[in-house]
């Protein structure tokens, strides 16, 4: 492999680490704040893909548009999903919580197939995106890092939410002690549904951005959570720092995986997965869970 | 006989006996005549459904006795169907002998690896990793070609067991096989029932109720939970020999988390921790499956069964949050609780 290849392919890495990470660090925080399995978490990245599919029609070449739109329409469907299915599972064990999920899994594949056929759709990337750029030894298309900037500055914003505002302030006091901010007065109702929602919006974000990459087809949601929980296991559940972390390792890991073993590359990130569980069970960033 | 037994309910061990004890040897009878009664269709859904109760069974052990949630075990049943056909000849029938022995301890040894790791973790990082590594196993089968890849493989001939050139099980006949997995059932059904009783059992069932103080009082928690885990997966292949002879055929989706989750459905339906819940329930879904994508019954409908069995989940998780099994005892409570107030 020559240099401006491998070049190409850390970028290329970090591209799909910070894709998941939007994913994971949605599942993340719903299991950090919530104590929520949510294995429904890949079906809204899906729900996103497939929205970029039917608004690139509707808003043409407003690209940046879309991709708020798409955010604002996942976010009201988060809140209503904690609102109906998700507010009475708090109480429940992990096992009714990994059963509703899954339920909700079910449904969401056959109303996706119900509304969208069961085709594979192509999203076109947006004109003012397309084409390459010529980065001195190499050339990468534009679309690609327009993805990483895009992840890269959600990222940021989501540090600044957590770690500079009361909104952000009462997530990591959430996280770390739930009855203490409900007896201090917090409305813990609604924080649970503005983080809930925010994750969905987090999680359909990666998959309309995700969609001219990769396409549109049923069952996407399901590798894409498997792989988020890998990289969760790794970062330390509850932990964004870690999701972060954890995430890059597993796009690194995974992308090297396909260029030097492309027959098992499936397995690298299990393999990583595995080490890590031998290395640190409680995950690279533990908060003692 | 005397005044007491008027004032004295009956000892709670001989009211437990009474008619539920009887219950699955009246099943067992009524699956021995079946296939004598049924048509071959019908015949081939009991079978599958006595191949699946075989499978929850084993999950049984996991979550109900132990409190360990697994979300991976559709692997070692695959592994076990994999096994199968990977071991079985193409120019003749591979002996049961051989090929269930090895079934079982090829499920077994991936059971042991993937065990010894996520048993490190617990609750949903468990539940998470178990996952995962269903995942891989799942990966191996379908992205490299010495199993056939994602199209599975063919068995060229179904197991059979035969001692000095006398054949006395040849699973190509459809009774043979039937009357295996009720075997299977039934030896699966007794193993659990005796374990259960057994000290490793109740060592169990101390660690799911409060592992700590069992590591206080001497247990090496996590070899007992390794061993349950082991066996389980064991049992789990027996179930997927069973699953490749009645096919004659793997795919890797048997090894997908769908089956893994809908397992998973099949035991919390009939209730947890009760032997006869996990068979209970494993026939209750596999019948509202069948149900919900025939077209007899739902019309237009039965092409989304995803969605009409999705919705009754959903519904099932809120209502009865205690499983069929778990029916009676809600409502036995709830009558005690109306007989208080009065």
């Amino acid at each position: 492999m020559d240099f401006p290849t491998f070049l190409a392919q850390c970028l290329n890495a970090v591209q799909y680490g910070l894709l998941l990470f939007l994913v994971a660090s949605g599942l993340t925080l719903i299991f950090g704040i919530m104590g929520v399995i949510n294995l429904a978490h890949g079906s809204f990245y899906m729900i996103g893909a497939y929205l970029a599919w039917a608004l690139s029609t509707l808003f043409g070449g407003h690209f940046l548009l879309q991709l708020l739109a798409g955010m604002a329409l996942a976010a009201l469907l988060g809140f209503v999903l904690e609102w109906v299915f998700f507010s009475y599972l708090y109480q429940r064990d992990h096992l009714q919580q990994v059963l509703m999920t899954y339920a909700l899994i079910l449904v969401a594949e056959e109303v996706r197939s119900i509304v969208a056929g069961n085709e594979v759709h192509g999203v076109q990337v947006p004109g003012w995106l397309s084409g390459s750029i010529e980065l001195g030894l190499m050339s990468y298309p534009v679309y690609n890092l327009f993805a990483c900037a895009a992840c890269l500055l959600v990222a940021l914003g989501l540090y600044l939410v957590v770690n500079r505002t009361r909104l952000g302030m009462m997530i990591r006091a959430g996280a770390s002690n739930r009855d203490m901010v409900r007896s201090l007065g917090v409305n813990v109702t609604m924080l649970y549904r503005i983080v809930f929602a925010a994750g969905v919006a987090l999680a359909a974000l990666a998959g309309m951005i995700a969609a001219p990459m990769s396409s549109v087809y049923p069952g996407m949601g399901g590798g894409i959570l498997i792989i988020c929980f890998v990289v969760v296991v790794i970062g330390g559940i509850g932990s964004i720092s870690g999701a972060l972390l954890a995430s890059l390792l597993v796009g690194l890991v995974d992308t090297f995986g396909k260029v030097f073993f492309s027959q098992l590359s499936g397995l690298s990130v299990y393999l990583l997965m595995a080490l890590i569980l031998v290395w640190r069970p409680q995950g690279l960033v533990s908060k003692g869970y | 006989m005397t005044r007491t037994s008027h004032t004295l309910p009956p000892p709670p061990a001989l009211r437990a006996w009474a008619l539920p004890s009887a219950l699955p040897l009246l099943a067992l009878a009524a699956l021995l005549a079946a296939p004598l009664a049924l048509t071959p269709y019908l015949s081939d859904l009991v079978q599958k459904i006595v191949i699946f109760s075989v499978f929850a069974l084993s999950l049984g052990l996991l979550v109900g006795t132990a409190g360990l949630v697994s979300l991976g075990h559709a692997a070692f049943f695959g592994i076990g169907a994999y096994v199968t056909a990977l071991a079985s000849s193409d120019t003749g029938p591979g002996s049961i002998a051989v090929l269930l022995p090895l079934a079982m301890l090829g499920a077994g040894a991936y059971a042991l690896f993937v065990g010894a790791l996520s048993l490190r973790t617990k609750g949903v990082y468990f539940i998470m990793v178990t996952l995962a590594f269903a995942q891989m196993a799942y990966f191996i089968f379908h992205d490299t070609h010495f199993a056939g890849g994602s199209d599975g493989m063919f068995l060229a001939y179904r197991p059979a067991l035969a001692i000095s050139g006398v054949t006395l099980v040849d699973l190509e006949l459809p009774l043979h096989r039937y009357y295996l997995a009720a075997g299977a059932l039934g030896a699966t059904y007794a193993l659990l029932a005796a374990l259960q009783r057994s000290r490793f059992g109740h060592a169990l069932a101390g660690i799911r109720a409060n592992e700590q103080r069992m590591r206080a009082a001497g247990f090496n928690t996590y070899a007992y939970k390794l061993a349950a885990f082991v066996l389980a997966a064991m049992l789990a292949g027996l179930a997927g020999f069973l699953m490749a002879s009645k096919d004659g055929a793997v795919n890797p989706e048997l090894l997908s988390w769908h089956e893994s989750g809908a397992l998973l459905m099949m035991i919390i339906l009939g209730g947890l921790g009760s032997l006869r819940g996990a068979v209970l329930g494993t026939c209750v879904f596999i019948l509202l499956k069948e149900a919900l994508s025939s077209e007899a019954i739902f019309g237009a409908l039965a092409g989304r069964w995803q969605l009409t069995l999705g919705l009754t989940m959903i519904a099932f998780v809120a209502l009865m949050p205690k499983g069929l099994a778990g029916l009676h005892t809600q409502w036995q409570q709830r009558r005690k609780e109306n007989q208080h107030e009065h």
